[in-house]
């Protein structure tokens, strides 16, 4: 990778200025993309600015139905949470299948939605559960924060400091792991919210998207067989070496059912 | 700021970026402090260099293989504050102030680890290549889980490959160790 001049800022303020001060500034979180997007000199920033050490980033916490978790959270810590465990169950497992062992010691929630990899869970996890993503200058709600291929909402220098999550009635997210790389080749997450459901499919397009039949469905009936004969076209769906657009607007059917029967 | 997104699919497609000029190195190398395998270390890097290349190239602690370089394989486990993480996809300046330790920190006065001596016992190697990764993940695996089942050992070592024998005498040398570790 090509050098660059390293910070590690330990409060948010000291953050945006080294950002603001940089000619080409990159924050850091865990690195697990990073890392290897910089060792593939898809990026060449001239400065990294490494969000490790903002204490104001980290912890897990619940108010009443509310869960917050910072976005310096790792998925380790968000698996091994009694919190989430006790909260949002599908959550915590979610956490537990990202990647391997070593790389939910140093991945983060903060980094994976930022980056928003069309493959990646917690994306489905946040638009399945109508999360908030705080930043350092607003609140977005997670329908408006993801809006593409490796895109989000967020403004150049905008940092992710938290989100928030409601905690649901019931919840479950149910993926099919691409054998080699652990992300999903698609994921479904889907929640239960007093009237309102919300069904939100990852790794299927080239970025989240919910599938309201199903939701409208859901509603009427939160089963598995309330599902029977809702399809999504696999139009403008992705398709690759791995799996034809087709099967994967299959999966989504299969996924959302499996997820719906393992909801609690 | 590069678009990162026309880059990703360049990744994607296995193309190569256009060429472009190297940066000039940053003025100031950076001096980092850390103990590995107990011992504190002052050492200079580059900014850019990873973890597993200063404890291999600099600190001449060569039982932490790379392998695939890409974060896959995980050859280069090493513990970072009690925790395995990939050491290829950690760059040297995060480890400024932690506590290290690597395949050679496992051995006591000439002795090896109980989880070495389970993977030398159950035969869980064949090139051996793979071995200081897996070794390192298991250790951690089995100090968090007291209880290892089977199937807890194939999911905590889906990080970690092996590509000459397979994975069934790792696995048992895996619980071998976690029982001798705990007594």
């Amino acid at each position: 990778m090509y050098d660059f001049t390293y910070h590690r800022p330990e409060t948010l303020a000291d953050a945006e200025k080294m950002f603001a001060d940089a000619d080409d500034g990159q924050y850091i979180a865990g690195g697990q993309t990073m890392v290897p997007v910089m060792k593939q000199r898809l990026a060449m920033p001239s400065d990294i600015i490494d969000l490790e050490r903002i204490s104001d980033l980290k912890g897990i916490s619940r108010d009443g139905n509310v869960l917050s978790i910072g976005a310096m959270t790792t998925h380790a810590e968000v698996a091994g949470s009694g919190d989430v465990a006790k909260a949002i169950p599908a959550l915590a497992r979610l956490a537990d299948d990202i990647g391997d062992p070593a790389v939910r010691n140093r991945g983060t929630l903060g980094g994976s939605i930022a980056n928003n990899d069309p493959a990646a869970d917690y994306p489905a996890a946040l638009v399945g559960l109508g999360a908030t993503i705080h930043t350092t200058s607003r609140e977005i709600p997670a329908d408006d924060f993801f809006t593409g291929l490796f895109e989000t909402a967020l403004e150049e220098g905008e940092v992710i400091v938290k989100v928030s999550i409601p905690v649901p009635d019931k919840a479950g997210y149910v993926k099919f792991p691409q054998p080699a790389s652990r992300f999903a080749l698609v994921g479904v997450f889907v929640a239960q919210i007093g009237d309102s459901v919300r069904v939100a499919a990852t790794g299927a397009g080239p970025c989240v998207f919910r599938v309201e039949a199903m939701e409208k469905a859901l509603e009427k009936d939160f089963s598995a067989s309330a599902l029977k004969g809702i399809s999504v076209p696999g139009e403008g769906l992705n398709n690759d070496i791995h799996a034809s657009a087709d099967y994967r607007a299959s999966l989504i059917s299969t996924l959302a059912r499996r997820a719906v029967a393992a909801a609690e | 700021m590069i678009v990162l997104k026309e880059r990703f699919v360049m990744y994607f497609r296995c193309t190569f970026p256009p060429a472009t000029p190297a940066l000039e190195f940053a003025a100031v190398m950076p001096v980092i402090s850390l103990t590995v395998n107990g011992n504190p270390v002052t050492v200079d890097v580059e900014a850019r260099a990873l973890l597993s290349r200063v404890l291999r190239d600099q600190l001449d602690l060569t039982g932490t293989h790379v392998g695939c370089d890409t974060s896959q394989c995980g050859a280069c486990v090493v513990h970072v504050d009690g925790k395995p993480v990939k050491s290829c996809t950690m760059l040297a300046v995060q480890a400024d102030g932690e506590n290290i330790t690597t395949i050679e920190g496992l051995a006591k006065d000439g002795k090896l680890h109980p989880m070495q001596e389970a993977f030398r016992e159950n035969h869980g190697l064949q090139c051996g290549f793979c071995t200081p990764g897996m070794i390192m993940t298991a250790v951690a695996l089995a100090d968090e889980n007291p209880e290892l089942d089977e199937m807890s050992v194939r999911k905590g070592l889906e990080g970690n490959l092996c590509r000459c024998t397979g994975y069934q005498n790792i696995i048992h040398a895996v619980l071998d160790g976690a029982k001798a570790m705990r007594s």
